[in-house]
C-alpha cells in the first residue's frame, strides 16, 4: 500500500528533524536548526498525504471511511497534529530550538504506529458510523497535540528557569539558546490557550454525539471521567497565572501534569480500564 | 463592647467571604475534583459486577460504600465540592464585576499623572502648533488607525480617548456563567427526567418502560415494532442493527412517525421522549409434541426463546440453539432440528438435538434415555425483539445553551482584547499612551506604528 510508505518515509523524516534539533543545541549552528523546521515541515506535507491516500484506499476497499477509527489511525493523526501545531508556533514565533522538546513526542506516536499498531482499514462498527465521529475526534487531537507542545515548552522552562537562577549571565552553556524563561511562560500559555478551547470543544462534541446516539451527555464513562480531569487541570493551570505563587514554576508542573493526564486519558483509559470507548481493542 | 463585637463579626464575616473570593480557594478544588474524579474511573460505578466483589476484602467492600465510592459522582461529598466551585465561582464574580462594569460603562477618558504612570508604553513627543489643530490631527489618525477618540478639554488640554472591544472584559464572567448554566441544565434533567429501556418483540405493541430505577414509567403513547434486523460487513462483523418502529395513540399510527427506521446513531424522538438503539435478541416461540413411545397421549406445547416450560413428566426445558438445516451439524440428516437443555426434578441435565424431520430419531433417544417422553419439533415462529434505550431530559437544551455561552466566552476571554489609547494634547506637546488586556506583544508593536503614523501627521521641526 502506498500511504504506508509514505508513513515509514514521514517517521524517517520526524527522526532526522529531530536529531537536527539535537545538533541545533548541541553546536548552535543556525543551519542545524532551519534544517530540523524544513524537514519537519516536509514530513508533516508527506503524512497530510499519506492520510489523504489512507483515506482514499478506505473507500477502494469498500470500508470507506475517516481514517480515524482504531487505535493505529489516532496515534498517526495525534502526530501529525503535534507537528501541525508546532509548526504554527514555529511560523509565528520562529523559536526554532523548541522542535528539539516537541518532535521527540510526534517521532515516539509515529515509531509506535509504524512498528507495534495493527495498521489495517477496518471497516466501521455501527457506534462510529456518524459524522460527529470526525469533528469529535479532530478538536480532541488538535487539543492534545496542542499540549503535548505545551508540556514539551514547560520542560524547556524548567531547565531554563532553573539555569537563570543557579548560572546568571552564563552564555556558553546550551541551555543559553533556549528563549528565556519568560518568553517559555509565554508560550506555556499561548499553546494551552489554543488546546483549552479545543479540547471544551472536543468534550462539548463528545457530548453533544453521546446525547445523539445513546440519549446521554455525560455518563461518567471512564474517559469521559479523565478528559474531564484533564480539563479541570488546564483550568487550574489558567488560574494558576493569576493567582499569587502559583504562576511560572507550578503552573509549568500543572502543564506537564496536564499532558501526562491526557495520555492517560487517550491510552491509558483504553488499554488498562474499560467503558464506551473502545479504541484499543 | 457592642462596637467591638460588631467588628468582630464583621471580621468573621469578611474573612468568610475572602475565602469565598479567593483564587487560591479554586485552585484547591479543581486540583481535588481532578484528583478525587479518578477513584470512579478505577472502582466500578453502578452495581458493580459480582466478579469483582470477590476480589475485594469486606472490610474494603463496607468501607466504599459508606464512602459511596459505587456511585462518587453523586456521593455528598462529590456534590459538596461542585457546589464549593459554584459558590467560589459566584463569590468572585459578585466581587470583581461591579468594578470590571465601571471599566466598561464609565471609562477614565483623561489622562492624569497618576495614570500615564501605569502606562508602560507612554511617550511624549514635542511638537508644533496650538493644541486645539494638533488634537484634530490626532483624532483623525485615531478614527483612521484604531476607533473615533472622545475628546474633553481639561485646563486648555485635550484628552482623547479611544477603546476598541471593552466588552470583551465580560468575556470571562460568560465562562464562568456558563458553567453555572450547565449545572442548571443538569439538575432539571436529573429532577425531571428519566433514563430508561424496554425490550419489544417484533409485532408487539408497549406503552410502558422500564427507568433504571425500576420503576414502570406510563410513555403516554404506544410503540411497536414492526420488525428488527441485523446487517453485516462480509467480514461477519456487524454492520447496522435495525428496528423498524410505529408510534401508536389510542391505537392508532400517528403519521409521520409510522414505518421509522431506528438504528445506531440515528434515534427516534417523539414527544420529548427519545428511543435508542442499543441492544436486541431473538424472541422466537418453538413448537413442539410430547408423547409416550406408543405415540400416543401427546400433547402439543410452545417454548419462548428466553424462558422454560414444564413437561409432562416434570422436568424443565430451554432452548439452546436452532438451526432451519441441520445438515450443516450432521450430514446426511435434513431439515430444522433444535438443540434444547432438559433438567430433570432430580437435578440432572443434558442436552438434547429434537428434529423436525426425523421421528426415529426422537423415538431412539426416548428409549435410550428410559424416560419414555418423546419430544418432536413441528417448527417455529422466528421473531427477533429489539432493545431500545429510552431517555427523557428537559434539562438538556439548557446544557447546549451553556455549553454555547462557554465556547463563545472562551473564544472572546482569550482572543479578544480590550484596547485603549489615551492621548493629552497641550500647546507644543503630544503625549501618548496605551494597554490591553491581553496580547500585550501585539498591542505593543500596534502603538509603535501608530505613534510613527501620528508623527507624520505633525509639524515637526525638521519637517518645515
Ligand atoms: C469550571 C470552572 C471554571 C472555568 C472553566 C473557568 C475559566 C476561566 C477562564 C477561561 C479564564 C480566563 C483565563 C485567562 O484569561 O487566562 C478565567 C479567569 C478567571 N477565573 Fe475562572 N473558571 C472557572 C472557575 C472559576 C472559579 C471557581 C473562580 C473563583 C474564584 C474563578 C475566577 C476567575 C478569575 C478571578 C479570573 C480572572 C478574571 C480576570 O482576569 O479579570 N474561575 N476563568
Amino acid at each position: 500500500m502506498t500511504s504506508s510508505l509514505l508513513f515509514n518515509i514521514t517517521t524517517l523524516l520526524y527522526l532526522a528533524s529531530m536529531l537536527a534539533f539535537f545538533a541545533f543545541i548541541a553546536n548552535r549552528a543556525k543551519a542545524f536548526g532551519t534544517a530540523g523546521s524544513v524537514i519537519a515541515f516536509g514530513g508533516l506535507l508527506l503524512q497530510t498525504i499519506a492520510i489523504g491516500l489512507r483515506w482514499k484506499e478506505s473507500y477502494i476497499l469498500g470500508a470507506g471511511h475517516a481514517p480515524l477509527a482504531n487505535l493505529y489511525e489516532s496515534v498517526v493523526f495525534f502526530s501529525w497534529t503535534i507537528v501541525l501545531i508546532y509548526g504554527l508556533l514555529d511560523l509565528k514565533y520562529r523559536y526554532r530550538v523548541i522542535g528539539a522538546f516537541v518532535m521527540p513526542f510526534a517521532l515516539l506516536g509515529m515509531a509506535w504506529a509504524q512498528l507495534g499498531l495493527n495498521s489495517g482499514i477496518e471497516p466501521l462498527v455501527p457506534a462510529l458510523q456518524s459524522n460527529w465521529l470526525i469533528y469529535h475526534v479532530i478538536t480532541c487531537f488538535l487539543g492534545y497535540a496542542a499540549f503535548a507542545v505545551a508540556c514539551g515548552i514547560s520542560i524547556m522552562y524548567l531547565i531554563r528557569e532553573r539555569h537563570e537562577r543557579s548560572t546568571p549571565a552564563n552564555d556558553q552553556s546550551i541551555v543559553a539558546i533556549f528563549p528565556t524563561s519568560r518568553v517559555l511562560d509565554d508560550l506555556n500559555y499561548k499553546s494551552i490557550m489554543i488546546g483549552f478551547p479545543l479540547l471544551t470543544l472536543g468534550i462539548i462534541t463528545g457530548a453533544v454525539w453521546a446525547n445523539y446516539a445513546w440519549g446521554t451527555y455525560w455518563s461518567w464513562d471512564p474517559k469521559e471521567t479523565w478528559s474531564l480531569i484533564v480539563w479541570f487541570i488546564y483550568a487550574a493551570f489558567l488560574h494558576a497565572r493569576i493567582t499569587r505563587g502559583w504562576a511560572g514554576r507550578r503552573a509549568a508542573w500543572l502543564s506537564i501534569i496536564g499532558f501526562a493526564a491526557t495520555i492517560f486519558c487517550y491510552l491509558g483509559v483504553n488499554l488498562l480500564l474499560s467503558g464506551l470507548h473502545s479504541y484499543g481493542g | 463592647m457592642t462596637s467591638s463585637t460588631s467588628t468582630s463579626n464583621k471580621t468573621i464575616s469578611k474573612s468568610i467571604w475572602d475565602f469565598f473570593c479567593s483564587l487560591k480557594l479554586t485552585m484547591f478544588t479543581f486540583i481535588t475534583l481532578a484528583v478525587l474524579s479518578i477513584i470512579g474511573t478505577v472502582i466500578p460505578q453502578g452495581t458493580p459486577p459480582p466478579e469483582y466483589l470477590q476480589t475485594i476484602s469486606p472490610a474494603k467492600l463496607a468501607f466504599y460504600q459508606s464512602l459511596g465510592f459505587f456511585n462518587m459522582y453523586h456521593s455528598w461529598w462529590f456534590i459538596l465540592l461542585l457546589s464549593l466551585l459554584s459558590i467560589n465561582l459566584i463569590a468572585c464574580s459578585i466581587k470583581r464585576l461591579p468594578h470590571i462594569w465601571k471599566t466598561i460603562t464609565q471609562p477614565v477618558m483623561v489622562m492624569s499623572d497618576s495614570l500615564e504612570k501605569t502606562l508602560s508604553n507612554c511617550t511624549t513627543i514635542i511638537t508644533l502648533g496650538d493644541a486645539a489643530t494638533l488634537k484634530d490631527r490626532v483624532a483623525n489618525v485615531l478614527k483612521a488607525e484604531f476607533a473615533d477618540p472622545v475628546i474633553t478639554e481639561n485646563d486648555g488640554a485635550f484628552h482623547l480617548f479611544a477603546q476598541k472591544s471593552p466588552w470583551s472584559r465580560l468575556a470571562v464572567y460568560a465562562v464562568h456563567l456558563s458553567v453555572l448554566v450547565i449545572f442548571i441544565g443538569a439538575i432539571i434533567g436529573s429532577l425531571f427526567g428519566y433514563k430508561g429501556f424496554v425490550n419489544i418483540i417484533e409485532g408487539q405493541t408497549i406503552s410502558n418502560v422500564m427507568s433504571r430505577s425500576d420503576k414502570e414509567i406510563d410513555l403516554g403513547f404506544a410503540l411497536r415494532c414492526e420488525q428488527f434486523s441485523v446487517a453485516h460487513y462480509s467480514t461477519g462483523a456487524p454492520k447496522e442493527f435495525k428496528s423498524i418502529i410505529t408510534v401508536l395513540e389510542n391505537g392508532r399510527p400517528v403519521p409521520n412517525y409510522t414505518n421509522v427506521r431506528v438504528i445506531v446513531n440515528d434515534p427516534l424522538t417523539y414527544k420529548g421522549i427519545t428511543f435508542y438503539q442499543s441492544s436486541y435478541g431473538n424472541a422466537g416461540e418453538y413448537f413442539f409434541t410430547a408423547s409416550d413411545l406408543s405415540g400416543k397421549d401427546g400433547v402439543t406445547f410452545q417454548v419462548d426463546r428466553n424462558s422454560s416450560v414444564t413437561l409432562p413428566d416434570g422436568s424443565s426445558m430451554h432452548i439452546i440453539e436452532e438451526t432451519d438445516d441441520v445438515s450443516k451439524f450432521v450430514p446426511n440428516l435434513t431439515g430444522p432440528a433444535v438443540q434444547v437443555e432438559i433438567h430433570d426434578p432430580r437435578g440432572g441435565s443434558e442436552k438434547v438435538i429434537v428434529y423436525a424431520n426425523h421421528p426415529e430419531l426422537n423415538i431412539q433417544h426416548a428409549k435410550e434415555h428410559n424416560g419414555g417422553l418423546v419430544l418432536q419439533y413441528k417448527g417455529a415462529n422466528k421473531k427477533m425483539y429489539t432493545g431500545l434505550q429510552v431517555a427523557k431530559d428537559p434539562g438538556v437544551w439548557i446544557v447546549w445553551v451553556g455549553c454555547i455561552l462557554m465556547m463563545v466566552g472562551i473564544y472572546a476571554a482569550f482572543f479578544m482584547s480590550h484596547r485603549r489609547i489615551w492621548v493629552r494634547v497641550n500647546n507644543g506637546t503630544v503625549t501618548i499612551g496605551g494597554n490591553a488586556s491581553k496580547n500585550q506583544g501585539g498591542f505593543q508593536l500596534f502603538m509603535e506604528q501608530l505613534l510613527t503614523k501620528i508623527k507624520k501627521q505633525l509639524p515637526m521641526e525638521d519637517n518645515k
